[in-house]
């Protein structure tokens, strides 16, 4: 006899990027986070599901909100955490990497979170260790974590997530979160659009499944979410756009240019923002903003992604 | 001489004008490649009505009529590629001295090069250039915008912000982009914004030279550049053009290897299109004779066998455009020794008379010469002017491309006088010029 209450189990070991999740797996880590809200809402916050496990945090690149949100996910799932900044070596980023993997592998920890300047970093990571391996971000290639919680916030704001469309707009070449959400959004039914300027998509990006647009007009035309990403000026190693002025007046996101999306189109951004350069402060501060929710969903998201690594965690 | 100081910019918005016919002319249409008689009647600035049916006798009472006396009308000149001075060369040409050198010239649109001083970089630089040729100008003066932000060829410029100003092309004048990555991302973005770009493509490297590459440098002990530098170049942005979907102009294109390259291109299917310079077209390296500084250009000019060349690749449409390459260059800079000379020769007044020289020796029909200046460059361009049809702006000439006359520096209007044609023959003298029905510019 099975109880009828067991709920299905996500089925991986680690969290390296959302390629590779099936939709279920997705729906099983956005059911746990949405019981984790009401957990971080209550005044007593703690659970034990990690009670006496050790997380690290591993940040080879400096990070405010994703680092914080896993300390505090883990902190309130009863975990010892360990925040270990590193700084990035230039040279020979391989052998370091190895090399401190192998380290931190010796002191037994229970799971680490990672997040690395170079795409594949991770995955390279998590061959060299024995614990649970989360993906915090690595390079331009996945944020999992990210792209779970704009679901979460998008779920939960408009209901469900298939058949929306969702206009991912701007610095779409350097950014992981747009990556890992193409995927997911895809993946649960909704139609993904990209835009911005050529020299800001990646080519081929197309073929992973999203409709292109290099006119912000008309790629908010009919949108129901409008996800605005940062323009990572630090990655650019020459103009990939002429100045912040022409960008805002063509790709930032204004009352004006949010005209042209539904009346009820909903704005997100993963932050940390540019007001003035991708983002027009009325819209970032707007009531049709999630932005903040975004952060709030962010612990939760990741509060549920520690909880379903938990469960094949050894003696878990 | 009568000079009309009617600006085409005031012309356009008056409302009530008399009509203008111009009747018993020889009709060039460079659409349809046809040479017929008939005239041309002129309402509101815009044509209203051209062909056979114009005659004296089925105008308008109050029309005012000019017989051309079988003269040629044609649409006036579109020249893509000009230095007009302004802004910071002012020593060296304005807008009103470079203006009225065009009108005598039939030029009655002139894209202007970007790379001046302070360059054409930002949108006020549009904006003070289109305020000022409206003032000043006699001619209509479209800016052409810089590639890349202050044209030194390593930061996109405001592509989007200059084309809102009213830029109508994007180019970095006489500098070519040595860099590819840069350029790669130039016709990315640019693309998105349907903005043509007209590249220089001369490898600044190879291209030390002071003239062409060959014998004839070897024996005046000048260093040469050989046809490769544009050839090298030029092979390179096609194939950014075919990675990036660029609309893209070769600004001057001077030999035979580069033509074998726009005319892959094209059959190709590619978005791309080639100017040359009157002067490439009509004079050869030995022009240059003893040292004659004003025949010192950049690309250089080439052996007769290109020269040949170019005019065949003219007549088969490999050649879209021909330009004046107009870049007035004052005695001090040009009274030098040839190897310290600046590049450059006047143009705009003298390119008509000069292309007529290819068609008095056979070598190109007169509708094809006429199309190159006129039709080709507005089709580029996209501007309305540049045909001769009803409803287009009456940018008209009229000329006789058989009068004589010998080219007199003197004479010419623009503020510099290093015309390679100094003294020389010439057939096809303009004899009025209208911009958007408005006399510009009146011969005797």
């Amino acid at each position: 006899m099975v109880y009828s209450s067991r709920k299905p189990q996500f089925p991986h070991r680690h969290l390296l990027g959302i390629e590779g999740l099936s939709p279920l797996d997705i729906e099983i880590l956005l059911d746990l986070a949405e019981e984790a809200i009401q957990v971080s809402r209550q005044v007593e916050k703690k659970r034990a599901t990690l009670r006496g496990r050790t997380l690290i945090n591993l940040f080879f690149e400096a990070s405010t909100r994703t680092q914080s949100s896993f300390e505090l996910a883990g902190k309130r799932l009863g975990a010892d955490v360990m925040n270990m900044s590193v700084a990035t070596s230039s040279v020979k980023k391989g052998e370091t990497l190895i090399d401190t993997a192998v380290t931190l592998n010796a002191m037994r920890p229970d799971i680490i979170v990672v997040r690395h300047a170079q795409a594949g970093a991770v995955h390279l990571l998590a061959k060299k260790v024995d614990c649970a391996v989360v993906n915090a971000g690595d390079g331009a290639h996945e944020h999992p974590t990210q792209a779970l919680l704009d679901a979460l916030t998008i779920r939960r704001n408009k209901g469900t997530i298939k058949g929306l469309t969702v206009a991912i707009c701007g610095d779409i070449l350097h950014s992981r979160v747009a990556r890992s959400n193409i995927l997911l959004l895809s993946a649960l039914g909704a139609r993904v659009r990209a835009v911005g300027p050529s020299t800001l998509l990646p080519p081929g990006i197309e073929r992973m499944g999203v409709e292109v647009f290099r006119d912000m007009h008309r790629g908010l035309d009919g949108a129901d979410i409008v996800m605005m990403l940062r323009l990572q000026r630090e990655r650019m190693k020459s103009a990939f756009i002429p100045s912040a002025k022409e960008y805002f007046r063509f790709f930032g996101l204004d009352e004006a240019k949010l005209e042209h999306a539904k009346p009820d189109a909903l704005v997100m951004h993963p932050g940390p923002m540019n007001r003035g350069v991708e983002i027009d402060s009325s819209v970032a501060d707007g009531e049709r903003s999630l932005i903040r929710e975004q952060v709030e969903m962010g612990v939760a998201v990741r509060i549920a992604v520690l909880e379903a690594l938990a469960q094949h965690l050894p003696n878990g | 001489m009568k000079h009309s100081s009617a600006s085409p910019h005031a012309a356009t918005s008056s409302i009530a004008h008399q009509p203008l016919a111009l009747v018993n002319a020889r009709l060039i249409d460079p659409a349809k490649g046809t040479e017929s008689a008939g005239g041309v009647l002129i309402v509101d600035g815009l044509i209203r009505d051209v062909g056979s049916a114009v005659t004296p006798a089925d105008l308008p009472a109050h029309a005012r009529i000019i017989d051309c006396e079988g003269d040629c009308v044609a649409p006036g000149l579109i020249d893509m590629r000009a230095f007009i001075g302004e802004p910071g060369a002012e020593h060296r040409e304005t807008i009103a001295t470079a203006t009225m050198a065009a009108a005598a010239g039939g030029v009655t649109t002139i894209l202007a090069r970007p790379d001046t001083s302070p360059p054409v970089d930002e949108p006020a630089v549009v904006d003070f250039l289109l305020r000022r040729a409206r003032d000043t100008g006699r001619v209509r003066v479209l800016p052409s915008a810089a590639l890349t932000a202050g044209v030194n060829g390593a930061e996109i410029a405001e592509i989007g912000l200059l084309q809102l100003a009213g830029a109508a092309a994007f180019s970095d004048g006489a500098r070519s982009i040595r860099n590819a990555r840069v350029l790669r991302r130039v016709m990315q973005y640019a693309r998105d914004f349907d903005a043509l770009i007209i590249h220089h493509a001369e490898d600044p490297d190879l291209a030390e030279g002071v003239m062409n590459e060959g014998e004839f440098a070897s024996r005046l002990g000048l260093a040469g550049t050989p046809r490769e530098a544009e050839a090298i170049v030029l092979d390179r942005d096609i194939r950014l053009v075919r990675l990036t979907g660029a609309r893209y102009h070769a600004a001057l294109v001077t030999t035979e290897l580069s033509l074998e390259i726009i005319a892959k291109a094209k059959a190709d299917g590619l978005d791309v299109t080639c100017g040359t310079s009157i002067n490439h077209l009509t004079l050869n390296e030995n022009d240059i004779g003893d040292y004659r500084t004003f025949l010192k250009l950049a690309p250089p000019l080439r052996g007769e066998n290109e020269r040949r060349a170019l005019v065949e690749g003219l007549a088969s449409g490999i050649i879209d455009v021909i330009v004046s390459d107009h870049n007035p260059q004052d005695v001090e800079t040009k009274r030098l020794p040839f190897a310290e000379a600046e590049d450059g020769a006047i143009g705009l007044e003298t390119m008509l008379p000069a292309g007529l020289r290819l068609v008095h020796s056979g070598e190109i029909p007169l509708s094809r010469l006429i199309a190159a200046m006129t039709l080709r460059p507005a089709e580029i361009l996209r501007l309305p002017q540049g045909r001769l049809k009803a409803g287009a702006p009456a940018d008209l000439i009229r000329f006789d491309p058989n009068e004589p006359f010998v080219v007199d520096p003197a004479k010419l209007h623009s503020r510099c006088k290093n015309t390679p044609f100094d003294e020389a023959r010439m057939e096809g003298r303009v004899k009025l010029t209208l911009v958007a029905g408005e006399v510009t510019y009146e011969d005797g």
